[in-house]
């Protein structure tokens, strides 16, 4: 089997270190910087990085060619990309893709200086989180699934093919979440 | 809720480094008042740098260049949602305690301001908050993560348009790192002491190749075709000064010529080896600010020589 083709979104972020993790989990990764990259790609990651940064270098048409391609195929964000694959955000309000139906705040633990590395529970198993001026689900549509969370928050959900968490598994150790991502790709599910 | 994010060792390290992360990529852009820090972000800069007077103004109107007005920088964090940088005095620990009390994301140690210290830089290993630092070469680099630094920007020379220094000083890094990874291990010891750098660092950017921090770019970028100069470099952001909202060294820019400039610069990170769209934006920009030629300044009246 060819192995799969994954873009990472690299209009800004850090998208380098998602590349390293998902070639280290043997996928062949296209940094995504035009929209048409998107045709040959088999999912997308989000990375973390300014959401309305994201959104403004993209432009109208890039945007537009994301929503296509999250309403059909696979995506994962995390934090900033996170926050652009929801339906609602907030803090302050911003256009999204709308490809998960939650409402999530921005910096909603506060500034750098409240970032931090926190234990949560990916299912019923312990997990390193990084959080940087995270964001946080405030709201979860009926058919979204929580995968991972830390303490009382979920901080990582899933709706179809679309995954998303409001850390940073690409800064731990931890392959689990990218891992999960390329199942997803490859099986349709977890 | 269990933390380990606190002010110690590798965690607290890799968030700071972390905040970095997200900042690829982009442009962080010096303001000096709310309405610039909103037209920064619509135009798409990742981050502001907040300063009372550009480092052009402060090149021209001379006297002690000190960290800006608390009242000033808050300001500017109220008006946008994106990260907010500011500077303290080389050295000027007490500057840095009051910006962390204040809650900037990050603080630049930085040689545009008035050296505090003749001797000694900021322990920041010391604080929560993390720093960046500027550099001309690889050991002034290491020299400066060994203290605690979790980025890294070449110096250039800052307030001048002319990105002949930003050039220089990137080259010398990303020289000197290749440089390392042809020499034996003992031969790494010799390297580390004349770069005057800790043997420990020497050693990790022998083996990794690159910094152990984000590597940005600044001093006197001015136009987008600057931006991908230094990126295609080895630049992984950049961060641009006087050159957006100053028309000269005295007089602000029209604001709307100013966000196009912006919004071009912008784009030419993002794709910085794509002549094409760099083309494109290089026609769309309006002209420069004037600038001033790094060869016809006295190397005295020069700040990239301020930090040991």
């Amino acid at each position: 089997m060819l192995p799969m083709k994954i873009g990472v979104l690299a209009v800004q972020g850090d998208f380098d270190a998602h590349r390293h993790r998902l070639e280290e989990l043997g996928a062949e990764v296209v940094l995504v910087r035009c929209p048409e990259q998107l045709n040959e790609v088999d999912g997308l990651v989000i990375p973390g990085g300014e959401s309305g940064a994201i959104l403004r270098i993209l432009g109208r048409q890039g945007v537009e060619k994301l929503k296509q391609f999250v309403r059909v195929k696979p995506a994962f964000g995390t934090c900033a990309g996170a926050i652009l694959l929801a339906k609602e955000i907030t803090h302050p309000e911003q256009e999204g893709l709308g490809a998960l139906d939650v409402r999530i705040r921005r910096n909603a633990y506060g500034r750098q200086i409240n970032s931090s590395i926190r234990q949560g529970k990916l299912g019923d198993s312990p997990m390193e989180m990084v959080f940087i001026r995270a964001p946080r689900f405030e709201r979860l549509g009926p058919e979204v699934e929580v995968i991972a969370t830390q303490g009382e928050d979920p901080v990582a959900v899933r709706q179809g093919k679309i995954l998303a968490a409001t850390f940073h598994p690409e800064l731990s150790e931890d392959t689990r979440v990218h891992q999960a991502f390329l199942d997803l790709i490859g099986n349709g599910t977890l | 809720m269990t933390s380990s994010g606190g002010s110690n060792g590798n965690s607290s390290l890799r968030l700071k480094t972390g905040l970095a992360e997200m900042l690829k990529g982009g442009v962080i852009m010096d303001v000096t008042n709310a309405g610039q820090a909103m037209i920064a972000e619509k135009a798409g800069a990742v981050s502001v740098m907040a300063l009372e007077r550009v480092p052009a103004q402060i090149r021209a109107e001379g006297g002690v260049a000190r960290m800006a007005s608390p009242k000033k920088i808050r300001e500017i964090m109220d008006a946008v949602s994106i990260p907010v940088m500011a500077k303290c005095r080389i050295g000027h620990f007490a500057e840095a305690q009051i910006l962390e009390e204040l809650g900037v994301d990050y603080i630049d140690e930085s040689e545009v301001l008035t050296p505090a210290d003749e001797a000694h830089h900021v322990d920041k290993h010391a604080f929560k908050v993390p720093f960046v630092c500027g550099a001309r070469n690889l050991g002034e680099a290491l020299r400066r993560i060994a203290e605690g630094a979790a980025m890294i920007r070449t110096k250039g020379e800052a307030g001048t348009g002319d990105v002949v220094h930003a050039v220089k000083h990137m080259r010398q890094i990303m020289s000197e790192m290749r440089g390392l990874k042809v020499l034996r291990e003992e031969e790494l010891y010799a390297r580390a002491k004349e770069l005057d750098a800790p043997l420990e660092l020497v050693q990790l950017v022998a083996r990794e190749g690159k910094l152990p921090v984000p590597n940005f770019s600044a001093g006197g970028i001015a136009t987008p075709a600057d931006a991908s100069l230094v990126m295609q470099l080895g630049a992984e952001s950049v961060f641009v000064g006087s050159g957006i909202f100053m028309a000269d060294a005295t007089h602000f820019a029209d604001p709307v010529d100013a966000e196009q400039r912006a919004r071009a610069i912008v784009r030419a990170a993002t794709h910085y080896k794509d002549a094409k769209v760099l083309l494109e934006v290089s026609e769309e920009v309006p002209s420069a600010m004037k600038g001033l030629a790094v060869s016809a300044i006295h190397e005295s009246q020069m700040l990239q020589t301020r930090g040991w």
